[in-house]
């Protein structure tokens, strides 16, 4: 199929992907990228929020011609029971900035315009060709890529692995292990089309300001999950995802879950009224540093949800995506430039550089967060937020009860529901697990 | 809440494109008498249910409305219980939005 030489194949056309190819073909690489869509961007699922920081160490003029939706000006976490919500909104005008620094987008849309630039920069792109088996030399080392294509090997210097939080080839040729059902979540998102003022008046918006509703609780019905909800220009994105290793354990649908946040009080009125114009569904990275893969090795890298650099507290991955992609390019670029073979020992420059970035770091510092979610969700998703919710309910309530009493009484269901030990241990191990 | 409300999956399907890869599905069951504890989860937890329980108790798979996120490989691939394969270039969902 392709007689030309390359010095690099990057596998997959998202934000990790597309990162990587265009650094390396800045610096004179010559890169081949398969990406298995009709387009890049017809498989790729995401809420979807761009940071700019990283995207602008990346393209720094993509305000200027990417597809952005609306920039991020407000913050809304919710914790949910059944009926209500307790919130916390942050919303500042500074956000109302010259360079804002979150945006929404559609990663369809995003994604096309992201590889036309990767495209302008010299890389090859061929799409609707699946990768089906990284090329072992004698030496077991990667040398190459077989696809779905006739005659479909192609050989190059290194392999960069942007397959995805599903990636099948670092998995099948024994690089690092199938991810497991408690280290992702599955989401499912619905896009809910409204007329632009509809959205702005509904959300409080002016012009392009945008808007996110975190929310977690009773939502989940005890699984570890949350639940978003985005302003786009002339959509909202809302979906909900919880562990994989959680719907397997219940036996609850993701769709009925998906229906009932919907049908929660505080959210149907901002979704009145709406068509629905697609149903996704995407796997998630939760399992944080612990679960972070063997990032190199002879003649291969591996980066993005791929290597399950996704942080899942901060509810990041598509920058954690695109920096592990660029750095994976700068790495590349040295040993090449210093006409160094792509051999694991040389690799490692990717890991000792990334292990120095915010990516690394920022798992590093939540490394204990996962499990202890995981293996207490009914506290957290389920009693917490009910208790929360009493007890504000109890607060703004004026019906004559003495207000000492109506503290002793949300005191008392407090330690009722946790016990005091176990309010103490949950406060300690959420402490320790947040430093 | 209220038990789990009826959901018709194949309405949310709908509003999706697909292009089938005809008589080449992506994902296959393994043959079997009495589903797996793995194979029984996927009937809900596949957000496209995907698999159903047939007449004579098995579970089978249909990929046509597969929204290929993974979560049945990720369940159901280590027992062997399913083969799971990315569909062919081109072929699949394809999603507007995403």
């Amino acid at each position: 199929m392709i007689e030309e030489r390359f010095d690099a194949i990057v596998v997959g056309a998202g934000m990790a992907g597309n990162a990587a190819a265009l650094s390396m073909a800045r610096q004179g690489i010559k890169v081949l990228q398969l990406e298995r869509g009709e387009y890049p961007g017809s498989k790729n699922v995401q809420g979807a929020i761009l940071y700019a920081d990283m995207m602008e160490k990346i393209i720094p003029e993509f305000r200027e011609e990417a597809p952005l939706e609306r920039h991020l000006v407000e913050q809304r976490f919710w914790m949910m029971d059944d009926r209500s919500h307790v919130g916390m909104h942050y919303r500042s005008d500074d956000f109302n900035e010259e360079r804002p620094n979150r945006y929404t987008i559609i990663r369809a849309q995003f994604d096309k315009w992201f590889s036309s630039k990767v495209r302008e920069a010299g890389v090859t792109l061929l799409c609707e060709t699946t990768v089906t088996e990284l090329v072992r030399d004698e030496r077991e080392r990667i040398v190459g890529v077989r696809t779905d294509r006739r005659d479909g090997e192609i050989h190059a210097d290194v392999v960069v692995l942007a397959e995805g939080v599903n990636g099948l080839l670092g998995t099948r040729a024994g690089l690092r292990a199938r991810p497991t059902p408690d280290n992702v979540a599955l989401a499912v998102k619905e896009m809910h089309f409204l007329p632009r003022e509809t959205i702005e008046a509904r959300f409080n918006l002016k012009g392009d300001e945008g808007v996110v509703i975190e929310a977690a609780g009773t939502i989940s019905r005890g699984m570890t999950g949350m639940g978003f909800i985005y302003a786009n220009k002339e959509c909202i994105s809302l979906g909900i995802g919880c562990l994989v290793a959680d719907f397997q354990r219940t036996g609850l649908t993701p769709y009925g879950l998906l229906d009932q946040f919907k049908r929660h009080p505080s959210v149907l009125p901002l979704l009145a009224g709406s068509e629905v114009k697609e149903y996704s569904a995407h796997l998630i990275p939760e399992g944080g540093y612990k679960s972070i893969p063997q990032l190199y090795g002879e003649g291969w890298v591996v980066v993005g949800d791929a290597a399950q650099l996704n942080n899942a507290v901060h509810r990041e991955g598509s920058n954690l995506a695109m920096t592990s992609g660029r750095i994976a390019a700068d790495a590349i670029g040295l040993v090449k430039s210093r006409g160094e073979p792509m051999t694991a020992t040389n690799l490692s420059l990717y890991k000792k550089m990334l292990d120095e970035s915010f990516v690394i770091k920022d798992l590093k510092k939540y490394k204990d967060l996962p499990p202890l979610m995981h293996t207490h969700s009914q506290n957290f998703f389920l009693t917490y937020p009910q208790l929360i919710s009493k007890a504000m309910q109890n607060f703004v309530r004026v019906d004559g009860t003495p207000k000492v009493e109506k503290e002793n009484a949300t005191l008392k269901s407090f330690v009722k529901a946790r016990s005091w030990t176990g309010l103490f241990g949950d406060a300690c191990r959420f402490a320790r697990a947040w430093r | 809440m209220d038990a789990e409300p009826s959901v018709r999956v194949e309405d949310k399907l709908y509003y999706n494109r697909y292009l089938v890869d005809v008589g080449r599905p992506h994902v296959k069951v393994r043959a079997h008498t009495s589903p797996s504890p793995q194979l029984v989860a996927l009937l809900k937890a596949c957000p496209a249910r995907c698999y159903e329980l047939n007449d004579e108790g098995r579970v089978e798979v249909t990929v046509d409305g597969c929204i290929e996120c993974g979560t049945c490989r990720v369940i159901a691939e280590p027992t062997g219980d399913i083969q799971w394969s990315y569909p062919r270039g081109g072929y699949g969902v394809l999603f507007k939005f995403g």
